[in-house]
């Protein structure tokens, strides 16, 4: 098939990021020219503040080198500027004369500096900033020449004052409003700001009028004439009084714009289907957005559509105004402004430098605003966004995400904030043992935007993911604000769907779907079987939501869980028998021993969970092993499922002096009960029979300690990688009743929570209040989820038994070959049957 | 090198593999979407782990120890890993799965 011509005016980030995209989908469908006004390849527009203030270099922010362009194969005109578009013939002609035709044209070509319609404004001396030669032209002019104004107070103005300060410069900034940055501050804060410039030596006119820029005696700018008169020394302007969508081209070849290119879902320009827009220049849904993020959103969609996928949509962004003025941090998020109906929580220290004000509504984090001490920005802002009710953190908010959690039985391991701080040698990812100089070369060499592609190419923090807090922040400090944290529940289950995982549920639910390739179809997968993150959720969805209908995958469960034991690192297999709430006999003792000797188990350990561990078992022996522990009167352990693991007791007041409670009793029965429950992410229970709580209920995901008029249950409880102690839950009278409410927890967070989420993280997300409201004070709807849970658990087979009838059994042995005495091969090797 | 005949089709479970013994190490036999079969050694180039017990997804396995993605055509790790498992010729006949070892 002949390829088509791929034409692309504009060679910025967003643009470039949908070639990217569009490569990795279909990397030989196009032949790609490129048109770039510049004479560079793309590079991080966001970093020019650094290079202005002299921190970075140009080559450090260069994303894509021209090398990058010809080892694509695309074709750079670089420092050529599209002037004219024919789209009749299809065809975009340069400056130069260049011509190129097209099949598909994508207008990437960005924003341009709105300068102010004021006399002397084409002085020699007044530029823009905007790229690579305007922030050269402002080292230069630093180098021989002594006053700088720069027009507009916002973040751009704000950066080049400081880098043109950095490089010696006296800067006044001149700024039409009553304070700075008045669209992402409020008053108190940008005084705080001022001050911090002014003490860096930046002089401010505020609500002052440019009225003219007035040359001097070379011809060169000279000076500032405002509105009333002040004259203002100045051998550079920089105007920085706001961006425009760059529509000029668009409209000259009668594309509809209306402050930007109009572009549907597709980002497909309404006027012509062949043109598409990405981008600064884009109005999409009435929006011109100029952050990375939702650009890079829409390269991802342009990029779908180019491919010839046609089937992602970009329906807009949540986007904050995340901000870091270089020198001073300064963040703001949401609605900061507050008034009626709002409530303020305001800290204020002027000699310290640091201001905070939280804007509340509804018991809801609506904004907030910070300058000085920005560490808790990603944490507010994450509130901001999930809407999450903060009645329980309000009295601790103001002191930030550490202080606010270790009030609520948060170790708080995330250690936010410091991560800028860090020495290159620091350790990030313990468990992949991977420091911070590592992440922040990855981030630079390979153009890293997101935790996704930083955990691909690092794995750090794609173990365990305590560490997330600090690679983000990382991230952060590397890449700028072109940095923004994704809301983690709103992600897509994986590379193979748009869709998250509550869409996902919701869909297996409605629509009835009973198998992977039925919720494939329905939700429009992009890869024929999906992958080896994507496959083990849907079949926990299917067979949780349709007990005893939908049709449980083994190939599509992780090794452990297909051969009902736990893998080790060589390769062989640890087998641990179930004993129930942690009793045994000596009848299975010698069982147990008698099976370590005929299979010559390396290892035999007693775990955590009350039970023996048989460690270095072949896959080959494991069917005959489990018959023989069957033979024995015991069943699978399910040590290493997502799955109810163990109910562990302590002796209670069978035999202890202290105990109230029968606990061995009730955690035998418990463990009956959910004996074969598959759940998002694996299950363990305590049962102590008095608050001495020997069994460790407080650190489970049900813990029930007895006392002397009952139980009290506690839920979302942890022992792993970052000990989080159980909630109360309630108080309950009998044996039935703690059946009853521990088993309708559990039903409801098998039915809510998203895959590989524990307890802990379900009721993070949906709040211990939901889930009491659901199971403690809703009678029938207790009884409901309860019932549901023993529908679900109904004649729950013994996964050991199974496994040793045919066909299955078939799967764990070895396909031999036929070797003849000289260990060469000959005849045919025998088939292997069940 | 000799064509073996090693077992039905049907007796690799579909998206999955089976393991041959043999005297260099363990071949993993998988049997990909669409019925087609691959053949790479049980061991993972990242630190060896049996690709045989993996999940396979399109053309690729991802390892079950640390979860590297291999291509099954070519043995190679998924970008950014990097490493290459060794492979063997493997086809069908008349429903049944023939490996050259």
């Amino acid at each position: 098939m002949q390829k088509q011509k791929l034409v692309m005016v504009g060679n910025g980030m967003a643009g470039v990021k949908t070639l990217e995209e569009l490569l990795k989908h279909a990397p030989d469908r196009y032949d790609i020219t490129v048109f770039g006004a510049e004479p560079h390849g793309n590079y991080n527009r966001i970093l020019l503040s650094p290079v202005l203030a002299g921190e970075m270099t140009l080559p450090d922010i260069m994303l894509n080198d021209l090398d990058w362009y010809r080892d694509n194969g695309i074709t750079l005109h670089a420092g050529r500027k599209v002037v004219e578009i024919n789209r009749a013939r299809r065809i975009v002609r340069a400056d130069d004369g260049t011509e190129a035709h097209y099949d598909r044209l994508l207008l990437a070509t960005g924003s341009v500096p709105f300068i102010l319609p004021v006399p002397g404004k084409d002085l020699p001396g007044v530029i823009a900033y905007r790229d690579i030669a305007d922030t050269e032209a402002m080292i230069d002019a630093a180098r021989n020449h002594r006053h700088a104004v720069v027009i507009g107070a916002g973040l751009l103005g704000l950066e080049a004052a400081n880098g043109l300060v950095l490089r010696g410069m006296e800067v006044s900034v001149i700024h039409l409003g009553g304070w700075i940055m008045e669209r992402q501050l409020d008053k108190l804060a940008a005084d705080l700001l001022q001050a911090s410039l002014e003490a860096k030596g930046m002089k401010f006119h505020l609500s002052a009028q440019t009225a003219e820029l007035v040359a001097g005696e070379s011809g060169r700018v000279g000076a500032v004439r405002l509105k009333d008169g002040t004259l203002i020394a100045a051998d550079l302007v920089v105007m920085a009084a706001g961006i425009r969508p760059s529509t000029a081209l668009a409209e000259s070849t009668k594309l509809h714009c209306e402050r930007g290119i109009v572009v549907s879902d597709t980002l497909q320009t309404i006027t012509d289907p062949r043109i598409y827009a990405v981008g600064e220049c884009a109005n999409h849904r009435g929006i011109a957005y100029g952050l990375v993020a939702p650009l890079f959103d829409q390269a991802k969609v342009c990029a779908n559509h180019l491919a010839g996928f046609g089937i992602g949509r970009y329906q807009g962004s949540v986007t904050s105004t995340k901000l870091k003025v270089t020198g001073v941090d300064v963040f703001s998020a949401g609605d900061f402004q507050g008034g009626e109906g709002c409530d303020e929580i305001v800290l204020h220290d002027r000699a310290g430098g640091v201001y905070k004000k939280l804007v509340l509504k509804d018991d809801k984090l609506a904004g907030a605003v910070m300058v000085g001490d920005t560490a808790d920005g990603a944490w507010y802002f994450q509130l901001v966004r999930e809407g999450k009710v903060v009645t329980e953190l309000r009295d601790h908010l103001m002191f930030g995400q550490s202080f606010a959690q270790s009030q609520l039985g948060d170790a708080g391991h995330q250690g936010q904030s410091q991560a800028a701080l860090l020495p290159d040698t620091a350790e990030i990812c313990g468990c992949n043992g991977v420091c911070k100089g590592t992440i922040v070369k990855a981030i630079q060499e390979h153009g890293l935007f997101s935790l996704d592609e930083v955990r691909k190419h690092t794995k750090a923090s794609s173990s365990c993911g305590s560490c997330t807090g600090l690679v983000e922040q990382i991230l952060a400090s590397t890449v700028g604000g072109a940095y923004q944290a994704v809301d983690k529940h709103a992600k897509a289950v994986c590379g193979c769907t748009e869709h998250n995982h509550g869409e996902v549920r919701a869909a297996i639910r409605e629509q009835k779907l009973l198998t992977i390739p039925a919720v494939m179809k329905a939700l429009e997968w992009k890869t024929p079987n999906g992958c080896a993150t994507c496959r083990p959720a849907l079949n926990y969805y299917l067979i949780s939501t349709w007990p005893h209908e939908a049709e449980d995958d083994p190939q599509s469960r992780f090794i452990n869980e297909r051969a009902h034991a736990n893998i080790q690192k060589d390769g062989t297999y640890s087998v641990v028998p179930r004993m129930w709430g942690g009793l045994t006999t000596p009848d299975e003792l010698r069982a147990i021993a008698a099976a370590a000797e005929k299979y010559k188990v390396p290892t035999v350990k007693v775990t955590g969970g009350q039970r023996i561990d048989l460690l270095g078992v072949k896959k080959a022996d494991l069917p005959a092993i489990w018959a023989d522990l069957n033979a024995a009167g015991m069943v699978s352990g399910h040590a290493y499922g997502k799955s109810l693991r163990t109910v562990k007791t302590c002796v209670g007041m069978e035999h202890c002096r202290f105990g109230t409670q029968l606990a061995m009793d009730l955690g035998v029965k418990l463990e009956k009960m959910l004996f074969g429950m598959w759940s998002p992410h694996k299950v363990k229970l305590a049962v102590s029979g008095c608050p001495r709580n020997c069994a460790e209920s407080g650190i489970k995901d049900v813990g029930i300690i007895g006392v002397d008029s009952g139980y009290e249950l506690y839920v979302a409880g942890n022992g792993g990688i970052k000990t989080e102690v159980a909630q109360f839950f309630c108080k309950v009278g009998s044996d039935e009743e703690v059946m009853e409410y521990s088993g309708a927890f559990l039903q409801l967070y098998r039915e809510e929570a998203y895959y590989l989420e524990r307890t802990v993280h379900y009721i993070e997300r949906v709040g211990l209040e939901h889930a009491k409201k659901l199971v403690v004070e809703d009678a029938a709807n207790r009884k409901a989820l309860y019932e549901r849970l023993l529908f679900a658990l109904r004649d729950a087979p013994d996964p050991w038994a199974e496994q040793q009838a045919a066909p299955l059994a078939r799967h764990y042995k070895t396909i031999p070959l036929n070797l003849d005495d000289k260990g060469g091969l000959h005849g045919l090797a025998e088939t292997v049957s069940a | 090198m000799a064509w073996q005949k090693l077992c039905p089709l049907e007796e690799i479970p579909a998206l999955g593999a089976r393991v041959v013994a043999h005297v260099e190490g363990d071949i993993a036999v998988f049997r990909a979407a669409g019925d087609a079969v691959f053949a790479l050694i049980d061991a993972c180039p990242h630190k060896g782990g049996p690709l045989s017990q993996g999940i396979v997804h399109g053309h690729k396995v991802t390892c079950p120890l640390h979860g590297w993605n291999i291509e099954l055509d070519s043995g190679r790790a998924c970008a950014p890993d990097e490493g290459c498992a060794r492979r063997y010729p493997v086809r069908i006949e008349e429903g049944e799965v023939w490996l050259d070892v």
